[in-house]
């Protein structure tokens, strides 16, 4: 019940304080617009560097083009929707280190929701604008014998996907808190984890597959789900119904995260660093 | 006996704050070193008083005020204000303090002052009508109609400030804690935030506590004054009391019409002599409008003024005062954390 | 000599500068060898559907994917050098306190960016290399001639790296903004030095011209001196040829900006 009621808290301030950022922003059209566009072509190079890849080859790891579309449309809409909603808490370190960090602590708003939308910035929908062109693309190019369930399953990825991706950001968030100079640890687990799940499973070790999929379950954003749209054997075995976890590997992971996060607040308040 | 909620509405008894500090020791080695920044701290505040709370840099200030905020968790010891642990229940409590950082601002940048009022106007859920009052209130007060619509990056310092004790102050605070409020203002501001504060103090029974560099900060508004050195209460009373427990000296500065060998004056005596003008030191107890009566009556006096001791001196004089030695706590690390 | 000196200290200050963040440091070391495993196993897979493809075998391939990591921050490939330090003070005014210093601006703050890279070398860029040898088959020469001429092709891609970054730094005292700028060197840095594919595996025409262009001299050529793919003098005379152009192109702008600080009365 109060679990349920710091999250409601906790969405309202985050609106509040969104909202002001937006407004913030809109005070530099000129800036907005051009770091908008400039977010859609650096999220975009990403796929031209595929495009580019198979300008030289037919399939990479076994899978066509549109297969690794699907697989990229997917990763990097999730990761777009993560980052947007949360992406800013990379910059956290900072505001410890600045001290801001403490003005969040006196107002009666759940931290991580203040921290959260910290700087939220809508040039972020770049990311997302050019995941979903070429989730797009892929969707109807691939080829896919479509049941409702797998159709259902589309959104359902890109949701759970992004939850996943948002339960990385908030335990990188508090990792940070212990180690505030170790910002950039989190960029492997996001920057990182969208690239890896741009590729087929097939093309990395095994034993890295394993990792991602049942010690840091990233696999669950698209990969396993993918598989089965795309009617493909998973590199590790898993049982049929795995298709369909997204969404409770999502629940737990965020769950986790808010449990870090909870430890790592509790640090900084036991000691002041 | 326990004591009434308003006579200890700010309840610290026996607080510890203990740091695990690392410290570089080498090229990879680090040190691991327990520091106290606040040691076995005890002190009541009333509903309604106005109370300085002053130290030399890293004395722990910050410390108690963040543990009196709910930001940090107290290792040891109990913490009540307004009868809520703040630590437990930090959000809470944040319904019932004001906070103003004198030199981090909470306003929206480039956003019309406004704006940031609306903002807390809803995160603090205050009453349409009783925002509506205390802004046109505290609005008028602090002089800021005019600044309302004006983005925050370009209001100065002074109008800055003010514009934060504002946001502080809008859901209606039982405390108020304020964090060096006249740091870097002119003059002016300075008087008019003071001013202020009493006011809001006088009229709202609004119970405050601040730290600040500025002595005069004290003077014009605190009739209570807590000194606290390496995490220990070293004074609590009366701003006068302190002059005295440190000895502390006022200096007259007086013009003369011409060059004179130094002034007799009892019990001031003179520190420094150039040309015409001269300094005389005064004990800060002692009045100077009586000094400067008996100096003018004796010799050809054109233009004089009073300087106030520093807040640093003051305080060193009282930790080093003969007879207190024997009470400073021994043995204890340097640079403890702010 | 005492001009040197000048330098020299300024570039050990570029280099202390970045020293200090050690835990950023290892959490860069660590950053850029995630990204490396992941672009090792996709390369892999590349080169296993298109065997030499670029004339690169798979140790060539992998080698390659860890001396981008090696030189990610080193070459400040997606910006974050010298350049970021002189854009906020082209913004704040500042600069006009540097244009009355007795030393000349541009190799002020190459020599102070010359430091930072060396700094990124050594302490972020050599452990993800050792690890990529480590676990991965490369394509690592013996002996030391060809380390030799690596050497000096990385001094040069340093270089050449600088005068993109500078020239983009002074676009500030026209454009007042430098968020723009500092994107487009992202993306520019990022695609055209080779980071996303070996610039030897683009396609066609459009492979050709990104294989002359000046970022080819960041990634591209230091990694074929190493693998012997490219002869050093051709690589040098390459590299060199940009720095000079470049560093022209820098001084030109320079006197321009000088010029219009001076007119606007500094």
């Amino acid at each position: 019940m109060a679990e349920r009621g710091a999250v409601v808290e906790g969405v309202r301030a985050y609106r509040l304080i969104a909202v002001m950022w937006v407004r913030s922003s809109m005070t530099y059209r000129t800036s907005f617009a051009v770091t908008l566009l400039g977010n859609l072509m650096v999220t975009g190079l990403d796929f031209v560097g595929i495009l580019l890849m198979f300008s030289q080859v037919d399939s990479l790891g076994g899978w066509s083009l549109y297969e690794v579309a699907f697989l990229y449309g997917l990763s990097a809409t999730s990761f777009g929707l993560s980052d947007l909603a949360l992406g800013s808490l990379e910059g956290l370190g900072g505001r410890m280190r600045d001290g801001s960090f403490d003005v969040l602590m006196v107002r009666p708003a759940p931290v991580l929701a203040q921290v959260g939308a910290d700087r939220f910035a809508l040039r972020r929908l770049g990311r997302i604008t050019q995941g979903l062109v070429v989730l797009c693309w892929a969707l109807v190019s691939v080829d896919v014998e479509w049941t409702a369930a797998k159709a259902l399953l589309v959104p359902v990825m890109v949701i759970s996907g992004a939850a996943i991706f948002c339960a990385v950001f908030v335990a990188g968030a508090a990792f940070q808190i212990l180690a505030q100079d170790a910002a950039e640890v989190q960029n492997a687990f996001t920057y990182g984890g969208t690239t890896l799940l741009q590729y087929p499973p097939t093309v990395f070790g095994k034993d890295l597959v394993r990792g991602v999929t049942f010690m840091l379950p990233l696999a669950f954003v698209n990969w396993v789900p993918a598989a089965h749209v795309l009617g493909r054997p998973y590199p590790v075995g898993l049982p049929g119904w795995a298709a369909f976890a997204s969404p409770a590997v999502a629940l737990v992971c965020c769950a986790s995260a808010g449990l870090a996060w909870r430890a790592g607040l509790r640090s900084y308040r036991s000691t002041g660093s | 006996m326990a004591v009434s909620d308003d006579e200890a509405f700010i309840d610290v008894d026996k607080v510890e704050k203990v740091f695990d500090v690392r410290r570089r020791a080498g090229f990879l080695r680090r040190e691991l070193r327990r520091v106290r920044a606040v040691d076995s701290l005890s002190f009541r505040v009333a509903r309604g008083e106005m109370v300085g709370y002053i130290g030399p840099n890293g004395a722990g200030k910050s410390t108690t005020i963040k543990m009196l905020t709910g930001i940090l968790t107290p290792s040891g010891g109990r913490l009540r204000v307004a009868g809520i642990d703040p630590s437990r229940e930090r959000t809470r409590l944040a319904h019932r303090i004001g906070v103003v950082f004198g030199q981090r601002t909470t306003l929206w940048w480039d956003l019309p002052l406004i704006d940031s009022y609306r903002l807390m106007h809803r995160m603090y859920r205050i009453p349409d009508a009783r925002y509506r009052e205390n802004l046109d209130r505290l609005v008028h007060l602090l002089d800021l109609g005019a600044l309302l619509d004006v983005p925050v990056r370009q209001l100065s310092l002074g109008q800055r400030m003010r514009g934060d004790v504002v946001a502080a102050l809008l859901h209606d605070p039982e405390v108020l804690y304020l964090d060096e409020p006249t740091i870097g203002l002119d003059v002016i501001s300075k008087a008019r935030v003071r001013e202020f504060l009493r006011e809001v103090n006088a009229e709202r029974g609004t119970t405050v506590l601040l730290t600040t560099h500025d002595l005069q900060d004290i003077e014009r508004l605190c009739s209570r004054v807590m000194v606290i050195d390496r995490g220990r209460l070293m004074y609590d009373g009366p701003l006068a009391g302190l002059h005295e427990v440190g000895e502390s000296e006022r200096t007259l500065v007086v013009d003369l019409e011409r060059e004179l060998p130094p002034i007799e004056a009892e019990p001031a005596r003179v520190v420094r002599v150039e040309g015409p003008r001269q300094w005389l030191a005064f004990p800060a107890g002692e009045s100077a409008a009586a000094l400067v009566a008996r100096i003018a009556a004796r010799y050809p006096l054109v233009d004089l003024s009073v300087r106030e001791p520093d807040i640093e001196s003051v305080i060193a004089r009282m930790l080093h005062a003969p007879g207190d030695a024997a009470g400073l706590p021994q043995d204890r690390s340097e640079g403890v954390g702010s | 000599m005492g001009s040197g000196r000048l330098y020299a200290a300024v570039a050990a200050g570029g280099f202390r500068r970045y020293a200090t963040y050690r835990l950023a440091t290892a959490a860069g070391v660590f950053t850029n060898t995630v990204f490396g495993v992941i672009l090792v196993y996709t390369y892999l897979a590349l080169w296993d559907e298109k065997p030499h493809l670029g004339g690169y075998d798979q140790a060539q391939a992998v080698t390659y994917v860890w001396l981008g990591q090696c030189l990610y921050a080193t070459l400040a490939i997606q910006g974050g050098g010298a350049e970021r330090d002189l854009m906020e003070r082209i913004g704040t005014g500042e600069i006009a306190v540097d244009l009355y210093r007795p030393a000349d601006l541009q190799l002020w703050w190459l020599a102070a960016d010359l430091g930072r890279a060396l700094f990124q070398l050594v302490g972020r860029g050599v452990v993800p290399f050792l690890f990529g040898a480590l676990f991965f088959p490369m394509a690592v020469p013996a002996g030391t001639a060809p380390w030799a001429a690596f050497a000096v092709t990385l001094l040069l891609a340093a270089v050449v790296s600088f005068a993109i970054r500078y020239l983009a730094a002074l676009s500030v005292f026209w454009l007042m903004d430098g968020r723009g700028v500092n994107q487009v060197l992202m993306i520019t840095g990022i695609f055209f030095s080779g980071m996303v594919l070996p610039l030897n595996a683009f396609p066609g025409t459009f492979g050709e011209i990104v294989r002359v262009l000046p970022w080819a001299a960041q990634v591209q050529m230091p990694a074929d001196v190493l693998m012997g793919e490219t002869g050093a003098l051709r690589a040098f005379a390459f590299q060199a040829g940009w720095a000079a152009v470049l560093l022209l192109a820098g001084r030109l702008l320079q006197a321009a900006a000088t010029r219009r600080v001076v007119v606007q009365g500094g």
